[in-house]
C-alpha cells in the first residue's frame, strides 16, 4: 500500500466511522447477543441460562405460537395482493392523461402518511359495530346485519386487510413513477399495429415496470409479516379469541410482557427464517417474469 | 367510444379518491360533535345545533327536546365544536409535554441522521479506498435483518445504561447513521461530478470542507428528503416508545394518543377524534408543503432500489 492509498483508507474509515460505531453497537453486538439469548432462559433481571435448543423445541409445541404464526400469514396472502393490484390499478389510471393527477395522486397518498397511531383510532372508531360509518353504509346497501368487525373473531383479520389497502398509497407513488419512465414510443409503435388497451398493458406495461413490481412484492411481504402497531393498538392482546394476535405482537408479548427474552429472541430468528425463505421463494419464481432494461 | 373512456376513468379516479379520503373526513367531522351526535343513527357529516323560535327569540334546544315543541318550526344550522380540541388536549392531561417530548426527538434524530449518514455517505462514494465496496455490501446486507431479532438484546443493553424511562434510547441510534438513509444518499453523491472534488484537492482543500463546502449544498433535495422521513419516522414510531418509555411524562405524542385511547376505554369518540386530528395534521401540512420532495423521495427508493 503506499503512503496515499493509506491516507485515502485512512480517510474513508473516519468519514464513515459513525456507521461503523453504528453498526458495531446497534446491529453487530444485538444480532450476537440474539443468538445467543435465543439458546437460554433469560428475564433481564438474573443472568441468562443456557437452555440449549428448549426454545425451539417449545415453539412446535405451542399452540399459540402457530396461531400467532397461521394469523400474520393469513393476514399477508391476502393483504399482499389486494395492495399489490390495487395501487397498481390506481396507477394505471393516475398515469391516463387526467386533469388533476397531481392532486389525485396527493389524496391516494395522504392515508400512508397519517401517523399509525391516529389510523388506528379512526379505523376503530369506523369499524365500530354500533356507530361505525362501515357498517352504516352497508346498511344503506340493503345488508341488515353487517358483521361486528373487532368484535367477532371470524371479521378481525378481515378488518385489518381492509385497513391495509386504504395505507397503499407509497406504493402507488412507486408505480406511478415507473410508469411515467416506459417510453412513450413502445406505446405508438403498438398503436401502429392496432394492438388494444389490454394487450398494451400486458405485453408492454407490466414487463417494463416488472422489477418494481418485484420490489413492491419483496417490500410488502418483509412488511406484512411484521405489522405490529394497528394489530397491538386495535385489538390490544390479539382480539376475540387470539383471531388477530400477529406474530409481532406475540414476540412483543412474550419479551416484555410474560419476560420470556430468551424465547421471544428464537422467534425473531423464526421470524428472520421465514421472511428469508419467502423472498427467496418470491425471488425465484418471478425471476423469469422480470425484465431489466439494462441487460 | 374516447369520451365513454375518459368518463370511466374519472368515475374511477373519483370514486377511489372519494374513498381514501373518506376515513380522514370522518375524523375530522367526529371531532367537531358533540358526543350525542357522535353516536346518533344515521349519522350526520356535519355538526349542528337545533333552534326553535319561541317568542320572536331562538333558543337552541337538544334533538330530545325537539318533542316537546310541536308544530313549532326547527332550525338546523351547522355549527361545529372547536371546543373540542382544547377539550381533548385537556383531557389528555400531558399533551404539552407529549409534544414537546416529540419535537425534541423529531429535531435531535433529523439533525443526527442528516448527518451521520451524509458523513458515511461521503466516505463511501467519494473517497476510492481500498476495501470500501465490501464494507458498503455489509451495510446493505444489516437492511434485510428485522428489528424483532434486535429488539430484545437493545432493551437489554439500554437497560443496563440505566436508559431505560428516558428519551436517550430514542434518538441516540440516529446519530450513527442508518444503513438506509446512507445508500439512499450514497447514490445521490455518485452523480456528483469527480472533477469537482479533484479540483478542490487541487487547491489545496481538506477532505472535510469539499464534503462541507461543495458536496453538501449540491445535495439539498437528497439531504431534504432523508431529513423528512426521519421526520415523518420519530413522529409516527410507535413501537420505539412503547418499549423504551415508562413514564407518562416522557411519552411522545403517538404513544400519549394509544394510551389516552387506552384509557378512557373508548366511548368519547369526538374527544379520540379530535386528539386524532392534532396528531395527524402537522404531518398532513408538512407533506403539501413538501409534496415534491415527499413524491421524488419515494420515487427514488423504488426505483434505485
Amino acid at each position: 500500500m503506499t503512503r496515499g492509498e493509506r491516507q485515502k483508507l485512512f480517510l474513508g474509515l473516519a468519514f464513515i466511522s459513525p456507521w461503523i460505531v453504528g453498526f458495531l453497537m446497534f446491529t453487530l453486538y444485538p444480532v450476537v447477543a440474539s443468538m445467543f439469548y435465543s439458546f437460554c432462559d433469560y428475564d433481564v433481571l438474573t443472568r441468562p441460562v443456557w437452555i440449549g435448543t428448549l426454545n425451539y423445541s417449545d415453539m412446535f409445541t405451542d399452540s399459540v405460537f402457530w396461531k400467532s404464526l397461521y394469523n400474520t400469514l393469513f393476514f399477508a396472502v391476502i393483504a399482499l395482493p389486494l395492495g399489490l393490484i390495487t395501487s397498481l390499478l390506481v396507477a394505471v389510471l393516475l398515469n391516463q392523461p387526467v386533469k388533476g393527477r397531481s392532486l389525485f395522486r396527493a389524496i391516494f397518498f395522504l392515508p400512508s402518511l397519517i401517523p399509525v397511531v391516529a389510523t388506528s383510532m379512526i379505523w376503530l372508531w369506523i369499524l365500530n359495530g354500533n356507530f361505525g360509518l362501515l357498517n352504516h353504509g352497508l346498511k344503506c346497501l340493503g345488508i341488515n346485519h353487517p358483521p361486528q368487525w373487532l368484535a367477532d373473531p371470524s371479521w378481525t383479520k378481515p378488518s385489518l386487510i381492509l385497513m391495509s389497502v386504504w395505507g397503499v398509497g407509497n406504493s402507488i407513488v412507486i408505480y406511478l413513477a415507473a410508469l411515467q419512465d416506459v417510453p412513450r414510443s413502445l406505446y405508438e409503435s403498438a398503436d401502429l399495429d392496432g394492438a388494444t388497451a389490454w394487450k398494451k398493458l400486458r405485453y408492454i406495461t407490466l414487463p417494463m415496470i416488472s422489477p418494481v413490481i418485484y420490489f413492491n412484492l419483496i417490500m410488502g411481504i418483509i412488511g406484512s409479516l411484521q405489522v405490529f402497531a394497528q394489530a397491538y393498538i386495535m385489538l390490544g392482546g390479539g382480539g376475540p379469541n387470539r383471531s388477530a394476535l400477529f406474530y409481532a405482537v406475540y414476540l412483543y408479548q412474550n419479551a416484555f410482557e410474560y419476560r420470556q427474552m430468551g424465547y421471544a429472541c428464537a422467534m425473531a430468528w423464526v421470524l428472520f427464517l421465514v421472511i428469508l425463505f419467502l423472498t427467496w421463494v418470491a425471488t425465484k419464481s418471478t425471476r423469469r417474469l422480470i425484465y431489466y432494461a439494462g441487460e | 367510444m374516447r369520451y365513454v373512456k375518459k368518463i370511466l376513468i374519472y368515475f374511477l379516479l373519483l370514486a377511489g379518491s372519494a374513498m381514501f379520503l373518506l376515513p380522514l373526513l370522518w375524523m375530522v367531522s367526529t371531532g367537531l360533535k358533540p358526543i350525542e351526535q357522535t353516536m346518533s343513527m344515521p349519522p350526520t357529516w356535519l355538526p349542528y345545533r337545533l333552534y326553535v323560535e319561541k317568542d320572536g327569540a331562538e333558543t337552541e334546544i337538544t334533538r330530545a327536546e325537539a318533542a316537546e315543541y310541536p308544530g313549532a318550526e326547527v332550525i338546523r344550522r351547522v355549527s361545529p365544536r372547536w371546543g373540542n380540541f382544547g377539550k381533548a388536549i385537556k383531557a389528555m392531561k400531558f399533551f404539552p409535554l407529549y409534544l414537546k417530548n416529540t419535537l425534541f426527538l423529531c429535531f435531535l434524530t433529523v439533525i443526527g441522521t442528516v448527518f451521520s449518514s451524509a458523513l458515511a455517505a461521503y466516505g463511501f462514494s467519494r473517497i476510492e479506498w481500498k476495501g470500501r465496496n465490501k464494507i458498503f455490501l455489509v451495510a446493505l446486507a444489516t437492511m434485510m435483518i428485522p428489528f424483532p431479532v434486535v429488539m430484545v438484546p437493545l432493551y437489554c443493553m439500554f437497560r443496563w445504561l440505566g436508559w431505560i424511562g428516558t428519551l436517550r434510547p430514542l434518538w441516540v441510534g440516529s446519530f450513527f447513521a442508518g444503513a438506509f438513509n446512507v445508500f439512499l444518499l450514497r447514490q445521490f453523491f455518485i452523480t456528483i461530478p469527480k472533477d469537482l472534488s479533484e479540483a478542490a484537492r487541487i487547491d489545496g482543500c481538506s477532505e472535510f470542507r469539499i464534503f462541507w463546502q461543495i458536496i453538501m449544498p449540491l445535495s439539498r433535495p437528497a439531504l431534504m428528503v432523508v431529513g423528512l422521513f426521519q421526520f415523518m419516522f420519530t413522529w409516527n414510531d410507535f413501537l420505539g416508545p412503547l418499549i423504551y418509555l415508562t413514564d407518562q411524562k416522557d411519552f411522545t405524542l403517538a404513544l400519549g394518543l394509544q394510551f389516552f385511547q387506552s384509557q378512557q376505554g373508548g366511548t368519547e369518540w369526538h374527544y379520540l377524534m379530535a386528539a386524532s386530528t392534532i396528531v395527524a395534521i402537522p404531518i398532513i401540512v408538512l407533506f403539501f408543503f413538501t409534496q415534491r420532495s415527499f413524491i421524488e423521495g419515494i420515487s427514488m427508493t423504488g426505483l434505485k432500489g
